[in-house]
């Protein structure tokens, strides 16, 4: 009888195809995804040492990050050109270099495109206890259906598009688990960025964290992925959620998810894989749902976390000296004055979309919000963007596209949007934003722009009242 | 990957905590197809404020940057790394790292090196005049006023650094394990090679 094993431990293992002697590890890659900023220098690694793709077979490329989120063809079904030159050869060179090496390549005017943490999930590519990777740090995502799922760089792109594997060394464990019910308007967004307040921007760095608990049990699959996402925003190299029968029934019937005996193996497998009884983490948080309140940031790290019902804080009062440092930086740059109640901030524009908060759920707490009710005046620029297009058929048959554009905004294309400011979809210098994304750093959303990240409600009752907001004083 | 076992030379003293991947490399520079020319957009937001480290004439050129707690969090770009190798950094210091930036520096042959916080602030003081040793063989930083800061590196990171090792090269080597391993895969879990299906 073996000793007791975390999940995470039992995918490591389960990976191994060789050790080294000093510990480091070959561990095999299950599912890779492929998008248009971090591939074209490692397929041209490949061009340039003479070597080919291994798996094609286990390699998906979609463009997301750069492509604009207005219409992609004309009124005669022809593509409609994409104005930057330099976005245009970044989408051209994936577009060349999927076919060139084999691999499966979804084009921007498919219905399956959207941004790779939602194509994945939705596809039935990325499965329960395998290995995913992805050369965006917010492949973490896919950990919400107990997948061990991590960003990496080029290189690393490179290096598993060669060899389906990665040289790697097991991090520690850490389990946060939240305890309790969620109360009204608190969302999984809320939860993650209340996690994120606690455990500090690199209070996750080196480990990585299971999600556990009776709150984490009770969240929908659209739930737990916004919650994988965003362990990354705490440092950690990964986040897991136990797969279960929620997890199966979000599965079942997807186009690249297993079918007839082979379904039932997998749920068989995939149920051996939860946390043994005794087995123990390096490390060990406990959050009470009871002090989750719907959240907002303030600053320009994700740490910056504060319940609406907050003020802007003073960076005398943090102890700790480069804090405080940090934080009056932060302020500076947010033109945010201490003591300021949180929901005295106005904002001039709202972001819904991103690979945090752009699936179907999402849409539909930020419709929920908004039906009937109409975007404020200050509010000059607001964008719902769906994380791919079969969300956006989805959400077109609920009529969810009727309300946001009754209330004013606008409906648009899938992609990662105003998340990263690559693409057109930019916040103004000096402008703020409400946005459903994950990173509230300096010049993220543009240069200059100003960010407050939310949860999608939150984002919807901000677009109503023209500043942030507290959803629950907008609730029936 | 170039050999590197010791940097020296001065030191951009940032010290800042906390230095996403958006301050090391803007997004809109993140559209090229290549990874040279990057140094130009390198910290872009902090050079734009006069008096900043990178453009004080007493560091220009200096291969080492010394910074706080979190260096590199936020993004898996790589151009992060490029584009500090661009503008001829060799070497960071601080107190941690995110994760996926030191995988990546590693890749390119910069020394994400971790010292304490104490440690930090002394350097961020000799930096102000003198140039620091970085000696990557003992796993030592040092600087002319004897001291002597001993750091952490993973064996096998170690030895790639120093012998400028092709990853991939070597991880080919075992192309016949992962073979053998593919082929244990596909008879205990046929639903993980999705074409198959």
């Amino acid at each position: 009888m073996s000793a007791p094993q975390t999940l995470y431990e039992k995918i490591w293992n389960a990976h191994v195809v060789e050790q080294r002697d000093d510990g480091t590890c070959l561990i095999f890659i299950d599912r890779h995804l492929v998008h248009e900023v971090t591939s074209p220098q490692a397929f041209e690694g490949l061009r340039v040492a003479g070597r080919r793709v291994r798996r094609p077979d286990l390699t998906l490329a979609v463009p997301d990050h750069n492509l604009p989120t207005t219409a992609r063809l004309d009124g005669n079904g022809n593509n409609i050109p994409i104005a930057d030159p330099e976005s245009a050869q970044q989408l051209e060179a994936l577009e060349r270099n999927a076919p060139e090496f084999g691999i499966t390549y979804i084009d921007a005017t498919d219905v399956k495109q959207g941004i790779v943490h939602v194509v994945g999930p939705e596809q039935g590519f990325s499965l329960p206890g395998t290995t995913i990777v992805c050369g965006d740090s917010h492949t973490a995502c896919h950990g919400g259906l107990g997948a061990l799922a991590f960003g990496i760089g080029t290189s690393e792109v490179e290096h598993v598009l060669a060899t389906q594997t990665l040289q790697l060394s097991q991090s520690k464990s850490m389990e946060v688990r939240v305890e309790g019910e969620l109360a009204p308007g608190v969302s999984a967004k809320d939860v993650v960025l209340h996690i994120t307040g606690v455990l500090g921007a690199s209070g996750g760095t080196g480990h990585v964290i299971e999600y556990t608990g009776s709150v984490i049990r009770a969240l929908s699959i659209e739930g737990r992925l916004t919650i994988s996402n965003m362990a990354i925003e705490h440092g950690a190299r990964a986040g897991l959620v136990a797969p279960d029968d929620v997890t199966y029934a979000y599965l079942k019937g997807r186009p690249m998810a297993p079918k007839g005996d082979d379904w039932d193996a997998a749920v068989a497998y995939w149920r051996s894989l939860a946390t043994d009884a005794g087995a123990t983490y390096d490390k060990v948080v406990t959050i009470n749902a009871a002090d989750i309140a719907p959240s907002v940031t303030w600053g320009t790290s994700p740490e910056d976390v504060l319940p609406i019902t907050g003020v802007v804080p003073d960076p005398s009062t943090f102890a700790d000296p480069s804090k405080q440092a940090a934080a009056k930086k932060s302020l500076e740059y947010m033109g945010l004055i201490p003591g300021t109640p949180m929901t005295d901030i106005s904002v001039e524009n709202i972001f819904i979309g991103s690979c945090t908060n752009s699936r179907i759920e999402d849409l539909r707490a930020a419709a929920a919000v908004l039906k009937g009710r109409k975007k404020a005046d200050n509010v000059k620029w607001a964008i719902v963007v769906p994380g791919s297009g079969l969300v956006k058929q989805m959400a077109e048959a609920e009529g969810l596209d009727r309300i946001f554009l009754d209330a004013g905004l606008e409906w648009r294309e899938p992609g990662c949007s105003a998340c990263l400011g690559m693409n057109p979809d930019k916040v103004p210098a000096g402008e703020r934003c409400a946005s459903t994304s994950n990173r509230n750093f300096v010049g993220r959303q543009g240069p200059g722009a100003r960010t407050h990240l939310v949860s999608p409600a939150m984002a919807a009752a901000a677009a109503v009242t023209g500043k942030l907001t507290d959803v629950r004083a907008l609730m029936d | 990957m170039q050999p590197i076992s010791t940097v020296k030379g001065k030191a951009y003293p940032l010290g800042l905590k906390n230095v996403d991947t958006d301050i090391i490399i803007p997004a809109a520079w993140l559209k090229t197809i290549s990874r040279s020319g990057l140094g130009k957009g390198a910290f872009q937001t902090l050079r734009s404020v006069p008096g900043n480290v990178f453009d004080d004439p007493a560091y220009a050129g200096a291969p080492i940057l010394i910074a706080g707690d979190n260096f590199g969090c936020g993004s898996s770009r790589e151009h992060a790394a490029w584009a500090m190798a661009d503008l001829g950094i060799s070497a960071v210091i601080a107190p941690s790292f995110s994760d996926i930036f030191s995988g990546n520096a590693f890749k390119n042959g910069l020394l994400a090196i971790v010292l304490p916080q104490e440690a930090i602030d002394r350097l961020m003081e000799v930096a102000k005049t003198d140039e620091i040793h970085i000696d990557l063989e003992t796993q030592t930083v040092t600087t002319p006023f004897q001291d002597r800061f001993p750091f952490e590196i993973d064996p096998f990171r170690k030895h790639c650094l120093i012998n400028g090792v092709d990853e991939i090269g070597l991880t080919l080597k075992s192309s016949d394990a992962i073979s053998a391993y593919e082929n244990k895969l596909s008879a205990s879990q046929p639903w993980l090679s999705p074409n198959q299906a």
